[in-house]
């Protein structure tokens, strides 16, 4: 057990190693959608509202970002460190040596991806509560806000080291284009997922999408005014998409490290 | 009578067959039996290929074996790899130092890998920064080291758990002849103090220079086994005061290139 907390310590010290990179690289997606969706275009008057037209753009954006941050943050603190570290250098190794088994060796880096995703979220709020010039009307369900807060960050990073097990380091720019940019585009973030009801066939193919789940665990827990799927069917699909994606990417860490 | 202490490394008809992937079967390790005493430095000898950092990653744990046993302190690798771990060191064949971590953090952080306090890691780092002349560098980033430095490091690091066994796969491969010269003199220290190794290498300078035992590998299999003087007497014809183990070598393991 302490050997696990020592894979964590070592993860915490590279991290606050580089206070501003971690702000800039956590804030800078974050602070530029709600700058441009709900601070320039109502400043133009090139509007957005809420499908419906009831809320404002802001409102439908909030819960959407703070999924996105997260969603980023397991890519960034799991699956890019992993594809160096397995790569060339082989620096993993001395971790994979650690007298611990080697599954726990991926679940610390899988809960240090968690811990990264939980601050990622907490730092966004500040950013989307400032920037807007339409204010976002926040309705917040503490009870299903801290059950995201526990699973949406665990999912992102489990889909982090499943990705830093599979790519190989020269496919790291076609993760961003095949696989992260998809995900976040079409993860329920710009939109409620009920919202696609004329795109049948969009609706039912995003249910693939973990990030789809953690947009609208935010939606429920924050805007709850809006059109979200019920908190059973969230909560569950975060559990289940944890589960499997967090097993794939532990049994993919054992296969890159042991042979 | 108290039992004899089980050898510090002990394999039967150790096997390791890598399948998968496009290409056919290929048979590594083809049934080693090798048995090293405590306190004893330990050489494991081959041209390219011939299995000697197979066998070495089946005794660290990171080679699962596909038949036979292998032991260490009379505990089974493949049953026991968290247990295994706790008594070994390994400096591996490339620079595996943790390049997210400065020098000193490199050995405190695998401290506490293996579960030691914060302070006696610190203190054990500070005791080994000092024996191997890094003590100045002890800030610095660690791909700014030479190519010695770094082998000192890696070297520091795999004794600071105090491991039983210490494995070296090929550790003078690329240094140049003084900072081979320290290392030979470092492993010359250690094995004054008792310090059980096992080192791969196809130098044969090496091998007479600091192994009390040497195994000849060559297609996955062992040759010959036993003391430079024996092996030479055994193998060279005419005076063995002028053989080299360079001609045992080429004796059993013929002139084809094998690369």
């Amino acid at each position: 057990m302490r050997g696990f907390g020592g894979l964590l310590l070592r993860d915490l010290r590279v991290q606050s190693r580089q206070p501003v990179r971690f702000l800039v690289r956590t804030l800078s997606q974050p602070f530029l959608l709600v700058f441009v969706f709900t601070y320039v275009f109502p400043r133009i008057g090139q509007g957005l509202r809420a499908p419906g037209g009831g809320e404002s753009f802001t409102t439908v954006l909030v819960p959407g970002v703070v999924a996105i941050a997260v969603f980023i943050k397991g890519v960034q603190a799991v699956a890019l460190p992993l594809v160096q570290e397995f790569g060339y250098t082989r620096e993993v190794e001395d971790r994979v040596l650690a007298p611990l088994p080697v599954p726990a060796i991926a679940m610390a880096k899988l809960t240090w991806g968690a811990i990264e995703g939980v601050v990622a979220a907490l730092l966004v709020f500040p950013v989307v509560a400032l920037v807007p010039a339409e204010p976002a009307n926040l309705a917040v369900q503490w009870p299903q806000l801290l059950a995201v807060l526990a699973l949406g960050p665990f999912l992102a990073s489990a889909v982090g080291l499943f990705l830093g097990t599979m790519v190989p380091p020269t496919q790291v720019p076609l993760l961003f284009s095949v696989v992260i940019l998809p995900i976040t585009f079409l993860g329920a973030t710009y939109y409620p997922w009920a919202a696609l009801e004329p795109i049948r066939w969009l609706q039912i193919v995003t249910l693939a999408n973990p990030l789809v789940y953690i947009a609208e665990g935010f939606r429920m827990a924050l805007t709850p005014q809006l059109p979200h799927m019920t908190s059973g069917l969230v909560l569950a699909a975060l559990a289940a998409f944890a589960g499997a994606v967090g097993y794939a990417g532990v049994r993919g860490f054992q296969h890159r490290v042991l042979s | 009578m108290a039992d004899p202490p089980p050898a510090a490394i002990s394999t039967r008809d150790l096997r390791k067959v890598f399948t998968g992937g496009s290409g056919p079967a290929v048979t590594a390790v083809d049934g080693v039996d090798l048995d090293v005493r405590p306190g004893e430095v330990f050489g494991l000898l081959g041209p390219n290929g011939a299995g000697k950092t197979t066998t070495i990653g089946m005794l660290t744990t990171r080679v699962v074996p596909t038949g036979g046993t292998a032991r260490i302190d009379g505990i089974d690798v493949a049953a026991r790899p968290t247990r295994v771990k706790r008594r070994i060191g390994v400096v591996s064949q490339t620079n595996t130092l943790d390049r997210s971590l400065t020098v000193r953090e490199n050995l405190t952080f695998h401290g506490r890998y293996f579960g030691l306090g914060g302070r006696e890691s610190a203190r054990r780092a500070d005791e080994l920064l000092a024996r191997f002349r890094l003590a100045d560098r002890r800030d610095a980033d660690v791909n700014t080291l030479s190519g010695g430095m770094a082998q000192r490091l890696m070297v520091a690091r795999a004794l600071l758990h105090r491991p039983a066994v210490l494995f070296l796969d090929e550790p003078s491969t690329g240094l140049d002849p003084q900072s081979r010269l320290a290392l030979w003199e470092v492993l010359r220290g250690l094995h004054a103090e008792g310090q059980t190794i096992l080192l791969t290498t196809h130098s044969m300078d090496e091998a007479d220079q600091l192994c009390e035992r040497v195994a000849i590998m060559d297609h996955g299999r062992i040759l010959a086994l036993d003391t430079p003087t024996e092996l030479k007497k055994a193998h060279v014809e005419g005076a063995p005061g002028e053989a080299t183990l360079e001609d045992v070598f080429i004796a059993l393991t013929g002139r084809d290139l094998r690369e």
